[in-house]
């Protein structure tokens, strides 16, 4: 690792997310204003008025067609950028679809918000946990740093040619968007160093015309498209796992890739989040440690691809394990439940709990997780609900 | 690399004949090579010759570019049959001509 | 050769077009007038089938197939790639039919249009949802029959007037304006060239005759479409530079002659008639007034 010069600055989630973009050399940004990205885009907006960014910048007027043209430009061999939240992923959700199906390496920043009715603007990641089966990877942030480094490392990852896929790249509503923090912020030369340029093999091109999606039939290879996806999905294991490893070299940074193993080593009990929540999480993992209790928490960073075989590592020896929703599914229990559960089915028996939490931005106290915690330790397989209905 | 939605096959290899149930057929002793066949053929599928002996009935037309019928895409709409001003061409139905 | 049509086909044989059908003049007049530097997008309509079936392909050119309502922003992302690119040379052409234009694509193209990109919109009108078997749409004409417009004991037949997306073009100020027919493709090259000198948004909305959805003979479909000019049904206009000319028809003749040869007016009464030769004069005086002021 060589020494750098450390530059350090104040910013909001979304101002360190524009930063993230500029680092990663965009040339096209195109959105529709949505509470609480809008700050992304004005900053973006900002930059490319004052020639701090070469990009172009256009402000479209739907979700549908952010997504849209953003899509379209990737196409012409164009590094891509938008960002959204809440309503405007839902409005979007057809052309995410269309995106990943075309393989391009477009990146997203969501700011996770609630879904109405009734209309609520605070952290709840419904929005995006719905878009896990667009073919879309997702990673979920705890920290403004976070959210300037997975810009960097998500085009890294989108762009690798075993991937092609899209990404988002998620930060929970004020928590993190609208909050300041230290961040520090890679260096330009280092950061185009380790990005490069897009080279799009099948971008638009006089000299050689294609089709983009053209009518399939069900013996065309229409399966094996989508067969294509999910297996460059799970690729995107292990390019993640490199990546990480190359980003923090070059940056002497500590990402922490696909998961995070908190006080993990010889815990007893352990909870796994996803986003901001965590860093209330590992407060109490530390109180709770101060009183003798071996508890522990493991954090998702990316849910798409799901890392199945980490969790699996983490969990070993564990007595008893809860899975946190900061989204609902109705009919079943959580969506990251479900996919631990069936990530880890016959290969554990130890009681695996699922807490629903933080809806609408409902307030997730260390109280809260004090709860959680002892729960597990009642050896059951149950939902609960949290902080709900003033219990 | 990854398996992408793109392709370019020509379409020109994909006949398209049998959806026809009448065939025009053009009399170049009427023609005047006002190519008005051509222009409106929506299957591309009448083409230009350009020999400017074919099928040239008077040395007026002699140095003239004629229309032919590509058989193998034209589907027997009937357009250029419709449009021709001079009656040079003639909707047959398949399998009654000789 | 005795025409002016461009002898470059950049539009193939082999597609999967119906016969007689005017979407496909439509689009291989406005490739004649573009040339081979052109990038088409189509949505889903009947163009996003005609191509045939992957890997098909009857465009010498790219062509993007984009979901219902993105061609308006689809082409705002091409235009806006190639010209960071430098390839501003391009022509970028979205090609959608009337449903994805006057219905579910109408936001998309307005704010498109009103975001200035250079870009080609050209609705192709066959006045119904003919891909997906003949339904209503907003540009579909007063007293036509649909799958969803039935005739019945109720008598059904759409009774709205066609929403005409060029006027709404126009009103919103987009420089380039027009309406063609593929019964005067020299009159459509001209508008597309003519087009092709503007930088900035350009709309053009050319009538294309469905044989199968308005019941018509495959081999009526250019007498359909002159008649629709003929009886002012569709007028052709061009609006540029602010100026709006209109093409002026010699003789009166009247609607029916259009309607009769089109089994999906074939219901129609005297008095239904009347109804649409009434809208047609007023639409006829209004554009006659907007050409004189």
């Amino acid at each position: 690792m060589k020494a750098q010069n450390v530059t350090r600055e104040i910013m909001t989630g979304n101002e360190a997310v524009a930063t993230g973009v500029k680092l990663a050399r965009v040339k096209f940004i195109s959105a529709y204003p949505i509470t609480p990205q809008t700050a992304i885009v004005e900053k973006l907006a900002e930059m490319v008025s004052n020639n701090k960014i070469n990009a172009r910048f256009i402000e479209v007027e739907s979700e549908h067609s952010a997504m849209a043209s953003t899509m379209t430009s990737e196409m012409t061999g164009i590094r891509s950028f938008t960002a959204s939240s809440s309503h405007g992923v839902l409005y979007m959700h057809e052309m995410l679809h269309w995106v990943a199906g075309s393989r391009l390496p477009v990146l997203m920043a969501v700011v996770n918000r609630a879904i109405g009715p009734p209309w609520n603007i605070w952290a709840d990641q419904t929005d995006s946990i719905t878009q896990r089966d667009t073919g879309w990877m997702q990673v979920y942030c705890e920290s403004n740093q976070e959210a300037m480094d997975s810009i960097l490392l998500g085009y890294k990852v989108a762009e690798n040619k075993n991937v092609m896929l899209p990404i988002m790249s998620m930060q929970d509503a004020f928590t993190l968007s609208h909050t300041s923090e230290p961040v520090i912020i890679r260096d330009e030369s280092d950061a185009y160093d380790y990005i490069g340029d897009l080279n799009l093999p099948f971008s638009i091109d006089l000299k050689n015309p294609l089709g983009y999606g053209s009518l399939m039939p069900p013996d065309g290879p229409f399966m094996e498209l989508k067969k294509d996806m999910r297996d460059s999905m799970y690729r995107a294991i292990e390019v993640v796992k490199e990546e990480t490893k190359k980003f923090n070299e070059k940056f002497n940074a500590d990402f922490p890739g696909l998961i995070e193993n908190f006080m993990m080593e010889d815990a007893d009990y352990a909870l796994i989040t996803m986003g901001s929540m965590s860093s209330t999480g590992k407060y109490t993992v530390r109180k709770l440690r101060e009183k003798g209790m071996k508890v522990g928490l493991i954090r998702i960073l990316f849910y798409r691809p799901f890392p199945a075989e980490e969790i699996l590592k983490s969990i070993k020896g564990l007595k008893g394990l809860g899975v946190l929703d900061r989204s609902i599914t109705f009919g079943q229990r959580g969506a990251v439940y479900e996919d631990v559960v069936t990530s880890l089915y016959n290969k554990t028996d130890i009681p695996i709990k699922n807490y629903v939490i933080g809806l609408g931005g409902r307030d997730i106290r260390v109280k809260d997780y004090e709860k959680m915690y002892e729960g597990l330790m009642e050896g059951e397989d149950s939902m609960e609900w949290i902080n709900v209905g003033g219990k | 690399m990854v398996m992408t939605p793109t392709a370019y096959y020509p379409t020109t290899n994909i006949k398209t004949s049998s959806w026809r149930t009448s065939k025009p057929v053009i009399d170049y002793s009427k023609c005047t090579r006002c190519m008005i066949c051509w222009k409106f053929c929506p299957d591309v599928a009448i083409d230009i010759n350009e020999n400017p002996d074919y099928e040239a009935p008077a040395d007026r037309i002699k140095k003239m570019e004629a229309p032919f019928i590509d058989y193998d895409h034209c589907k027997g709409c009937g357009i250029c049959a419709n449009e021709c001003p001079f009656d040079a061409i003639e909707m047959v139905r398949e399998g009654e001509d000789k | 050769m005795p025409t002016s049509i461009p002898k470059q086909e950049l539009m193939m044989s082999g597609h999967a077009a119906c016969a007689g059908c005017g979407a496909v003049l439509a689009m291989r007049y406005v490739l004649k007038a573009l040339g081979e530097k052109t990038v088409v997008s189509v949505p889903a309509s009947c163009w996003a089938v005609i191509p045939g079936n992957y890997p098909a392909e009857v465009l010498k050119v790219p062509m993007v197939y984009t979901p219902f309502a993105a061609t308006g922003a689809s082409i705002s992302g091409i235009r806006e790639g190639l010209d960071i690119e430098g390839k501003e040379d391009y022509n970028v052409v979205g090609f959608a039919g009337d449903g994805g234009t006057a219905d579910i694509g109408l936001q998309a193209l307005s704010a498109a249009m009103e975001r200035g990109h250079n870009v080609f919109y050209i609705m192709y009108d066959n006045e119904a949802y003919m891909n997906t078997g003949i339904q209503r749409s907003g540009s579909t004409p007063f007293g036509a029959w649909t799958t969803t417009t039935p005739i019945g004991k109720d008598r059904t037949f759409k009774k709205e007037k066609k929403k005409v997306v060029a006027d709404i073009m126009m009103a919103q100020g987009v420089p380039y304006v027009a309406t063609a027919s593929v019964a005067f493709p020299e009159d459509l090259i001209r508008k597309v060239k003519n087009a092709k000198e503007i930088k900035g948004p350009k709309f053009i909305q050319i009538l294309s005759p469905c044989p199968p959805g308005w019941y018509h003979n495959s081999e009526d479909t250019i007498k359909v479409s002159r008649l629709a000019v003929e009886t002012r049904v569709f007028p052709l206009y061009e609006y540029m530079n602010g100026k709006f000319n209109l093409y002026k028809t010699n003789k009166f003749v009247p609607v029916e002659e259009y309607l009769k040869i089109q089994g999906r007016f074939a219901h129609l009464k005297e008095d239904e008639i009347k109804e649409i030769q009434n809208f047609v004069n007023e639409r006829w005086e209004i554009l006659l007034k907007k050409e004189g002021n």
